[in-house]
């Protein structure tokens, strides 16, 4: 099984995941995360799915888990880089990934961190 | 059975080679189309014939450039067969000149062969005119789909005609492409040209904005005429909280704000009048 790397830049988490996402690998993610937005006290979390051509429903429901396990410790997730075939997709299979946000892309994803951090500091 | 088919097609074959111009002539009269065209036609019969395999790909080819041909010209499909079918008449001719029972024999083998090849004219006919039927529909999808520009990071989709589940799948593909390539973070959905809204509809509509939100993107829709509004209300469609507006103009003017751009009214231009001095 592959481990997706996390990577910090300030107080932001990234994570960009380049492969097929397995079951397991997802599962290693959601754990990996929580530890990191522990230890490093991270406010955000990116996740960018750019390269990601398949999301079905297991991930999807892993993905709301990974936001709201996130929320709890104080940091907001945000999803980028959705392609529209993924999108459609998860529409069809009735997923709306609540709790969520979304970005269309890191650079828009990084933006949307700042401003809803901003009038906490 | 085979045989005797065999023996149907030699004997033909003889008939058509002994008395070439005469059948020509005559087929000439009877089916109203150039000679050559013919000609060849019947040099590419001759050469079927003669294969004791019996390959008539050669002669169905020509017989398909023939159909598409004359349904370009405009001509229908009936007198196209009956040019093939005419030939018949002037095979027959001859036969009943031989005045021979195993050739009459012959004849109506040869009789079914060119049935065949008349209805096969027909089938190549039916088959242009549907392929320009599709490619027609497939163009007006195109053409109906237009996803455009509205400002830096707002594009807008004007929605013309019905929605069925096809264009609704085509205008969501396209729009959320759309928003890919410019990097927008507004859609405005404008179903000012849709006559009618019902619940597949509505359905297709929350669909293509909760995939655009998934994206990261939000999407308002606007150009709702009062009688939607009621018959949406009256059906009991949930639209949530998804921004609705009645014009074109709010929906891009809700889009600005939520992207931070400010609209504000040219200076009214002042109008002086001032008496020319003496």
């Amino acid at each position: 099984m592959e481990r997706i790397p996390i990577l910090k830049l300030g107080d932001i988490l990234i994570v960009t995941i380049q492969i097929d996402l397995e079951d397991q690998s997802v599962l290693a993610l959601q754990e990996d995360l929580s530890d990191m937005v522990v230890s490093t006290g991270a406010h955000g979390v990116i996740i960018d799915i750019t390269a990601v051509d398949i999301v079905d429903s297991f991930i999807g429901r892993v993905l709301a888990t990974i936001a709201g396990v996130a929320r709890m410790l104080d940091a907001q997730t945000v999803v980028v880089g959705m392609r529209p075939a993924v999108a459609i997709t998860l529409v069809e299979l009735g997923l709306s990934l609540g709790g969520v946000r979304t970005a269309l892309n890191l650079e828009k994803g990084i933006a949307l961190l700042d401003h809803v951090w901003d009038p906490a500091r | 059975m085979t045989t005797s088919n065999s023996a149907a097609q030699q004997r033909i074959e003889g008939l058509l080679g002994t008395s070439e111009a005469q059948v020509l002539q005559r087929w000439r009269q009877m089916a109203e189309t150039p000679e050559d065209e013919l000609r060849e036609l019947y040099a590419a019969l001759r050469a079927a014939l003669s294969d004791p395999q019996g390959d008539f790909s050669d002669v169905r080819g020509l017989l398909a450039e023939f159909s598409r041909a004359r349904a370009r010209q405009g001509l229908t499909p009936s007198e196209t067969s009956r040019a093939v079918f005419s030939l018949k008449e002037a095979v027959y001719e001859v036969v009943e000149a031989t005045g021979d029972i195993e050739t009459l024999g012959a004849y109506i083998w040869f009789a079914r062969l060119v049935d065949d090849l008349g209805l096969y004219t027909f089938e190549i006919y039916s088959a242009a005119r549907e392929k320009i039927i599709r490619d027609q529909a497939e163009q007006l999808l195109e053409l109906s789909t237009p996803v455009v520009k509205l400002w830096d990071g707002i594009i807008g989709v004007p929605l013309i005609g019905t929605l069925d589940s096809a264009r609704t799948q085509v205008v969501m593909e396209k729009l959320l492409q759309m928003l890919v390539d410019t990097g927008s973070e507004h859609a405005v959905i404008d179903i000012t040209g849709v006559p009618a809204v019902d619940t597949q509809v509505a359905q297709h509509l929350l669909k293509t904005v909760a995939a655009a939100r998934l994206m990261g993107a939000e999407c308002s829709i606007s150009g709702i005429s009062p009688q939607i509004a009621n018959t949406i209300v009256t059906l009991g469609i949930e639209f949530g909280d998804i921004v609705t507006k009645a014009t074109l103009a709010d929906a891009l003017a809700h889009a600005l704000r939520r992207s931070g751009v400010e609209v504000t009214a040219a200076r009214s231009a002042r109008i002086s009048v001032r008496a020319e001095r003496s």
